[in-house]
């Protein structure tokens, strides 16, 4: 391979799918508008299917040739220019969350579904359109070669997402909208100081150009640690995360899954950028261990806290909480010897805990949103006779519960793997006890949440209404993606180092 | 002391004040008026920014200007998206606070389907 660390600044061939990842979700939102709410789940369910066929070939094309995809916008160069760039991580990333949005597009069909001859209603023509805006914004993220680009990716994927929290209109809903929203706007403003400052001292934000470059001093610091600051306001890593149980837990099922299984990942996916790609060597020893710290201390507390919980959405939304701290143990883990954060083992296992994570978690949303819909209610305790109403249900939220708690064959094992191969080569055995702790903590509250649906019920149920097979096909189909994942082991896995800069590098630059 | 060190002094000035705002406010549209005066804050670095690497007989470096009216645009949309959430909010529950003891309480159904 040539030095990976120069890559070639010219529109690769088929560095136009990049483009059309981006434009598609944009027109479907925009013909939306234009044709009315009665077209827009028509529109979505063409849309939505060819994005995740456009993800899978951009996948290919980067794991068969081993580079990454680029795409310079409208021929002008960075620094002045932008250019796209799809590497390993977007590749797959970009396939994962594909995957995840379509099964949420088809579960949402029964709620948000468009009947023959209905009037046009607010909330589906708002889903359908902000489902679309997600996938376009997560594209974005991916793709963003400058991180000015991924700043505007960021708040496109906010103002998708804030509204998706509030769609049914209740009160408390709108006050969980709204704390989100100001927790994003905190993140935001304070990510875009960083990007002041970073343009300030090297006139350039492109993320290839602004590595070459980058050094040790106290404007590239203070940026540095107000943009991950903010960055960390939108992932809802603890102490930031106050924001995301009442949100997650409020919002329609469909809209959680994507809000818990996809919006979180967008920011994390930028803080990835931040430290991996533009400054690999400036997060230090110290600074490693605190985004440590905070990940070990997200799963501690986000843990207790889902034990104690008396409802089922609530419980997964503090789930939630811990398995966003699993992400950030990869920074500690990833450091060389030499304080470089390098694309090994560990980055390969955060990600790949973040796409299981992302398939899981989407699969028990959508569970919890059909025991809520048959039984009415979704309080722990009262859950007796459900996994007899809803067999397929139950099963697909203990599948994803498989894949949080880390059992083989799933993802999640394959990531916790790989993630406790490193802390072992590393010598740093304090995350391997974190990590088997955190695994402990979920098996206790999915066995709670598990023993109380399988247990008998005092009286015979009042099933509210009968759920369509489709949405529980979705839900379990979701589940089992998350608990084969851990075969991508024997396949694609590799894909994820593809276009690194610094997988090449031996030693300091 | 040159303009751009003035500027910069001012933009600083109201980061500080905004954030300070932002934090300890309890009203959400306090909150939003702090966000609006952060943003302006740094706004005005974008603009020290541009004056400073401005090439010699040139105004400014055109790209952080570039930046900027984008930036300010997508502050705009934030503030109206907020500014609508907390009407809303006024509507449903005749106040527009963020604390927890208020609408719903925890006795009401917070799940959904």
């Amino acid at each position: 391979m040539p030095d990976a660390n120069v890559l070639p600044d010219a529109t690769t061939t088929d560095g136009a799918l990049l483009v059309l990842a981006i434009v598609l979700p944009a027109a479907g939102v925009l013909l939306s508008f234009v044709l009315g709410g009665r077209y827009a789940e028509r529109i979505a369910s063409v849309l939505l299917p060819s994005g995740l066929f456009l993800a899978t070939i951009i996948f290919a094309d980067v794991w068969q040739s081993g580079h990454p995809l680029i795409y310079i916008v409208g021929d002008w160069k960075p620094p002045l220019g932008i250019a796209l760039r799809a590497d390993g991580l977007s590749a797959a990333m970009m396939v994962a969350m594909a995957i995840v949005i379509c099964a949420v597009a088809i579960f949402a069909h029964a709620d948000f579904g468009t009947r023959p001859g209905s009037v046009e209603a607010r909330a589906p023509f708002a889903f359908w359109i902000l489902l679309m805006a997600i996938w376009g914004a997560m594209n974005m993220v991916f793709l963003g070669g400058d991180l000015f680009t991924l700043y505007v990716a960021i708040e496109l994927l906010t103002f998708a997402a804030v509204p998706l929290v509030c769609l049914d209109g209740r009160a408390e809903t709108l006050q969980a909208a709204l704390r989100y929203l100001l927790f994003a706007l905190l993140g935001s403003i304070l990510y875009l100081v960083g990007t002041a400052l970073l343009y300030g001292s090297y006139a350039t934000l492109d993320i290839v150009l602004l590595s070459r470059q980058v050094r040790m001093e106290p404007a590239t610091l203070v940026a540095a640690t107000l943009m991950t600051i903010g960055l960390f306001a939108k992932t809802a890593l603890f102490p930031l995360h106050l924001w995301l149980p009442p949100a997650h837990a409020g919002a329609p099922a469909a809209a959680s899954a994507v809000l818990s299984a996809v919006v979180v990942k967008g920011s994390f996916f930028i803080v990835v950028r931040l430290w991996f790609d533009v400054m690999p060597g400036m997060l230090g020893a110290a600074g490693a261990q605190l985004f440590g710290a905070l990940g070990a201390a997200a799963i501690v507390f986000g843990s207790v806290v889902a034990l104690q919980q008396q409802r089922l959405k609530l419980l997964i939304a503090y789930s939630t909480v811990a398995q966003i701290g699993y992400l950030f143990l990869m920074f500690p883990l990833a450091l060389d010897t030499a304080a470089q954060l390098q694309g090994g083992g560990a980055l390969t296992g955060g990600m790949l805990q973040a796409i299981s994570h992302a398939t899981a978690k989407a699969a028990m949303f959508m569970a919890a949103g059909l025991i809520y819909a048959t039984l009415g209610h979704d309080r722990i305790a009262e859950l007796g006779g459900a996994a007899r109403a809803l067999p397929m249900t139950i099963f697909a939220f203990a599948l994803g519960g498989v894949s949080l708690i880390g059992l083989p064959p799933s993802g999640g094992f394959l990531a916790k793997w790989l993630l406790l191969e490193a802390a072992v080569a590393t010598g740093q055995w304090w995350w391997a006890i974190v990590m088997l702790a955190g695994g402990l903590f979920t098996s206790g509250y999915m066995f709670i949440v598990l023993s109380s649906a399988v247990a008998p019920s005092s009286e015979p149920l009042k099933l509210r209404v009968a759920v369509p097979r489709y949405q529980e096909a979705a839900a379990l189909a979701l589940a089992l993606t998350s608990l084969l994942l851990g075969l991508v082991a024997l396949g694609p896995v590799d894909i994820l180092l593809v276009g690194r800069p610094d997988s090449m590098m031996v030693g300091p630059r | 002391m040159t303009a751009a060190t003035l500027f910069g002094l001012c933009g600083a000035a109201l980061v500080g004040f905004g954030l300070y705002g932002l934090v300890t406010n309890p009203e959400p549209l306090r909150k939003i008026l702090a966000f609006n005066l952060l943003g302006s804050g740094v706004f005005l670095v974008f603009g020290v920014v541009s004056r400073r690497a401005a090439a010699s007989g040139l105004g400014g470096d055109p790209v952080p200007q570039a930046m900027v009216i984008t930036a300010i645009v997508v502050a705009f949309a934030a503030t109206a998206m907020a500014i609508a959430l907390v009407l809303r909010l006024l509507q449903e529950t005749g106040r527009s606070t963020l604390s927890a003891d208020n609408p719903g309480g925890t006795d009401t159904d917070r799940g959904n389907s």
